[in-house]
């Protein structure tokens, strides 16, 4: 088990590397000239050129990326080029943020989803389990952006004024707040929840068919400790890869939910960073959404590897 | 019969009987077909009643009945189940749940997917124990107890295991355990032995037979395979098509059948002494399948070691031998499916390469295989015709009338040209097995090799596929064939090789085999499968039965 674990763990540091060489590439891609985009149009070419030295933009790509790549390593992301603060710095304020809209999403709509998609397949064909079966698919369908904008509608500027539109204040200390997270988290967490919930039904669906449910039953232990005790765990072995794919998702999905609500996390940093041709943002960001998909990824194979007791035992 | 519950010949009567049923009847949903309609049954304590019929009789719908349970889309309608004198049915949810376990429990057909894989044995077998048992002790205590009384190990490292740790026998003994803890009045045994090889089974049926009697238990035990009944029922109820056809002590169904459809069930039973099917070929001549010093495996492990067998034109040779014997790595090794082997593998004598993928198409046409589970061998989305020419165009071209090429192997198959436009969810397991012939047979192969085809099988289908594979190897064609079944081999090979733990320990005709084995193994072998010839060798139709089944190769069909 701990070998099949650190098996894993080493494919995730390789999966990081080949995203920063690829992350890095692709900011190398970007049309337009970071100098330019600094200094403005106006800039004369001696004032350029000074400043390609000293980003040292001249250098070749390979001696460029050894240098980020030792910078990414001593967590020493570079300085901005466009507020000349040093990334991390400018970062850590907003990816506490993001993290923290990330995680209570997570932590909302796992169990929540879970839960649904078991208690659908325990109501399986009647009311309730079509009424969830219509509402995943249609949630599923919105785009998360229209899930928001609805929200909005619906609970601040539309019918009910209950809780604020957008997001007020300066992005220091976010929980201090509650309110202001109740709209971005609830957006994340429906747009999260469908696939989730749709997966939980139908593998509970099938381990309440299974014959050692049946036979659970025919040893007369009562429907509760059938369910919790012989059907949950093993239904939810398939279901973490898709919780994974999900949170590993609210990433990349938070950058849009950022913007609506003028969230100030990493989402809104990289949007602005992209306007600015702030190259060492852009890098640090895309690599923290790349490194938070894979811990994602990385926890729920642990998560299924010690869910199967033939991997956890014969291996350990 | 030494406990003071066990009844007494028939003059127990009523007060005896651990259950009785009256015009029980339950029936499918939505189509309300009936598919156990109007059966009565009683079984005293200490007693076991054979309950046999093929798959779809009904026989497992009312055995769940027994528990109250229906499986989904079922309903029972009418009758009633008195249960150690107390009515079953129209009891709430709860009641019959205090019921099962205590009163009656089940074991079921297939331990392998009926125990939780992610519980410890500890746990299913603690919570099947419903009350803290009589005499004290404690749940831990009784837990040990009945481990010993199936003899399975019963200290804390065997407790704390799971299920997939176990080999089939324990996990079937597991079952036995969990449903005798509760020391219930009545025990349902749903084809338990399905799935195990004839040793393992031996010793499964005797457990069962001893804590029946132990306990005073009533067993209800159904099964396809008359031989084990007979073995072990004190009763037998035959089923058909939802009805008991026939009831009585199980020595008089035995010796006479007084229904058509039992004495056919009879009949199907392969008989386990023969004198083999005769000598299909002189010796000497040029063997159509060579092997020689084969060793073959997975990984490091060596699975076959030494491996020396031919096969001669028009001849049947058998690869007898237990589960984890290698025999069907050897099947897979010969037709190219399995690649890690060293040693020679000689086809007409020429040598066949490891990997079917180096192989000729003539080669791999010439050398055909079946598989064992004929309900993961056809590809679901394909019409027969299609399943039955894409192997023949592949192999040997596009056929001029392929629809000719369709009915011929059809029609070798013993199937009606009808069938072609068939999709595999439309047939049988029988008629399944029968297009998987058919699109091997297809090809006009030399050589067939059947890895365990009628183990999926009822036994009176099981009958009919080995009728149909004689009349194949008297067209010419020679077979290998792999099973775990001794009696089946006596049925269809001239020759046998038994396999134990990867080694051939005994290699000859079958008769010379069969009457005078001279391993310990094949002994061993002989000795644990049920004998049902002397059982019923007093009765007339034990004369019909060998009528029936010539053993010489006569232009019978």
């Amino acid at each position: 088990m701990t070998r099949l674990v650190l098996k894993r763990l080493a494919y995730g540091l390789l999966t990081l590397f080949v995203v920063s060489l690829v992350v890095f590439l692709a900011t190398q891609a970007l049309p337009g000239d970071a100098a330019r985009a600094i200094l403005g149009r106006d800039a004369t070419p001696e004032r350029l050129e000074a400043l390609r030295a000293q980003l040292r933009l001249d250098d070749p790509l390979v001696v460029q990326y050894g240098s980020w790549l030792a910078g990414v390593v001593t967590l020493d992301l570079g300085t901005s080029f466009a507020n000349a603060l040093p990334v991390s710095e400018y970062l850590a304020q907003r990816a506490v943020g993001s993290l923290t809209l990330m995680a209570l999403a997570a932590v909302i709509a796992t169990p929540v989803a879970v839960f649904l998609g078991a208690y659908s397949a325990l109501r399986r064909d009647r009311a309730a389990d079509h009424a969830t079966s219509a509402a995943t698919l249609v949630l599923a369908a919105i785009p998360e952006f229209a899930v928001g904008i609805l929200l909005i509608l619906a609970f601040s500027t539309g019918f009910l004024h209950l809780l604020p539109a957008v997001f007020a204040g300066n992005g220091q200390a976010v929980l201090e707040d509650p309110e202001q997270l109740v709209l971005p988290v609830a957006t994340l967490v429906l747009a999260v929840s469908p696939p989730i919930i749709r997966m939980m039904r139908a593998s509970m669906i099938e381990v309440l068919e299974s014959e050692y449910v049946q036979q659970a039953r025919l040893k007369g232990l009562p429907e509760r400790t059938v369910i919790w005790r012989h059907a949950a765990p093993n239904a939810i072995g398939p279901v973490a890869q898709v919780i994974a794919l999900q949170l590993g998702w609210l990433a990349g999905g938070v950058v849009a939910i950022e913007y609506l609500f003028g969230f100030p996390g990493i989402g809104l940093a990289l949007m602005d960073a992209i306007n600015t041709r702030d190259l060492p943002v852009i890098q640090a960001v895309t690599l923290l959404i790349a490194a938070v998909y894979i811990v994602v990824n990385l926890l729920a194979d642990i998560v299924g590897l010690a869910a199967n007791p033939k991997v956890r035992v014969s291996a350990r | 019969m030494t406990t003071e519950h066990s009844g007494t010949g028939g003059a127990g009567g009523g007060a005896a009987a651990a259950v009785r049923v009256d015009g029980l009847t339950v029936i499918g949903r939505p189509s309300d077909v009936e598919i156990v309609s109007d059966v009565s049954l009683t079984v005293r304590r200490g007693e076991i009643l054979g309950l046999v019929g093929e798959s779809g009789s009904g026989k497992t719908t009312l055995g769940l009945s027994l528990l109250a349970h229906g499986k989904r889309a079922t309903a029972i309608t009418a009758g009633t189940i008195t249960l150690s004198g107390e009515d079953l049915l129209g009891r709430s949810e709860a009641e019959v749940r205090r019921l099962r376990g205590r009163s009656v429990a089940y074991i079921p057909q297939s331990p392998a997917s009926a125990l939780n894989p992610a519980l410890r044995l500890r746990v299913q077998l603690a919570e099947a124990l419903h009350d803290a048992p009589a005499g004290g002790g404690g749940v831990d205590a009784r837990v040990r107890e009945v481990l010993r009384e199936v003899a399975l190990p019963d200290d804390d490292a065997f407790l704390a295991r799971y299920p997939h740790q176990l080999s089939g026998g324990q996990q079937q003994r597991v079952a036995i355990a969990m449903a005798f803890i509760g020391r219930p009045d009545l025990i349902v045994l749903d084809e338990p032995t399905t799935g195990l090889d004839v040793t393992t089974q031996a010793h499964v049926l005797a457990t069962i037979r001893a804590l029946t009697r132990d306990y005073g238990t009533a067993g209800v035990y159904i099964s396809h395979d008359m031989a084990v009944v007979a073995d072990l029922a004190d009763e037998i109820a035959v089923m058909y098509d939802g009805k008991v056809v026939e009831r009585g002590p199980a020595r008089r169904v035995l010796a006479t059948p007084s229904h058509p459809y039992t004495a056919k069930l009879l009949r199907a039973v392969p008989l386990l002494k023969t004198t083999g099917h005769a000598e299909a070929a002189a010796p000497g001549e040029d063997a159509l399948l060579r092997v020689r010093g084969l060793r073959a495996g997975y990984g490091k492990a060596d699975v076959l070691r030494g491996i020396d067998v031919e096969v001669r034109r028009g001849e049947c040779v058998a690869l007898l031998g237990e589960s984890g014997s290698g025999k069907t790595t050897l099947a897979r090794s010969i037709a190219g499916l399995h690649r890690r082997f060293t040693g020679e593998v000689l086809f007409d004598g020429a040598p066949l390469a490891a990997s079917s993928y180096k192989r000729t198409a003539e080669q791999r046409r010439r050398v055909q295989y079946i598989f064992q589970n004929p309900y993961e061998a056809l590809n679901p989305r394909k019409s027969v015709r299609d399943l039955i020419l894409q192997p023949y165009t592949h192999l040997a071209g596009r056929p001029d009338d392929p629809d000719a090429v369709v009915g011929e192997a059809l029609e070798r198959a013993a199937l009606p040209a009808a069938y072609a436009a068939r999709y595999p969810e439309q047939l049988s397991g029988g008629e399944r097995q029968r297009v998987s012939i058919a699109r091997a047979v297809a090809t006009r192969p030399d050589l067939l090799i059947c890895d365990e085809i009628t183990s999926a099988l009822d036994v009176s289908v099981q009958a009919e596929i080995v009728k149909l594979l004689r009349g194949l190897q008297d067209d010419g064609m020679a077979l290998l064939f792999v099973t775990h079944n001794i009696a089946l081999v006596s049925n269809i090979a001239q020759r046998v090789a038994v396999l134990n733990s990867g080694e051939i320990v005994e290699y000859g005709p079958v008769g010379t085999v069969m009457s005078r084995p001279e391993h310990d193994y094949t002994r061993a072998l002989i000795a644990d499968t049920p004998d049902f010839e002397l059982s019923f060798s007093e009765s007339p139709l034990h004369r019909t039965i060998q009528g029936a089944e010539p053993r010489t190769r006569t232009a019978g069909d």
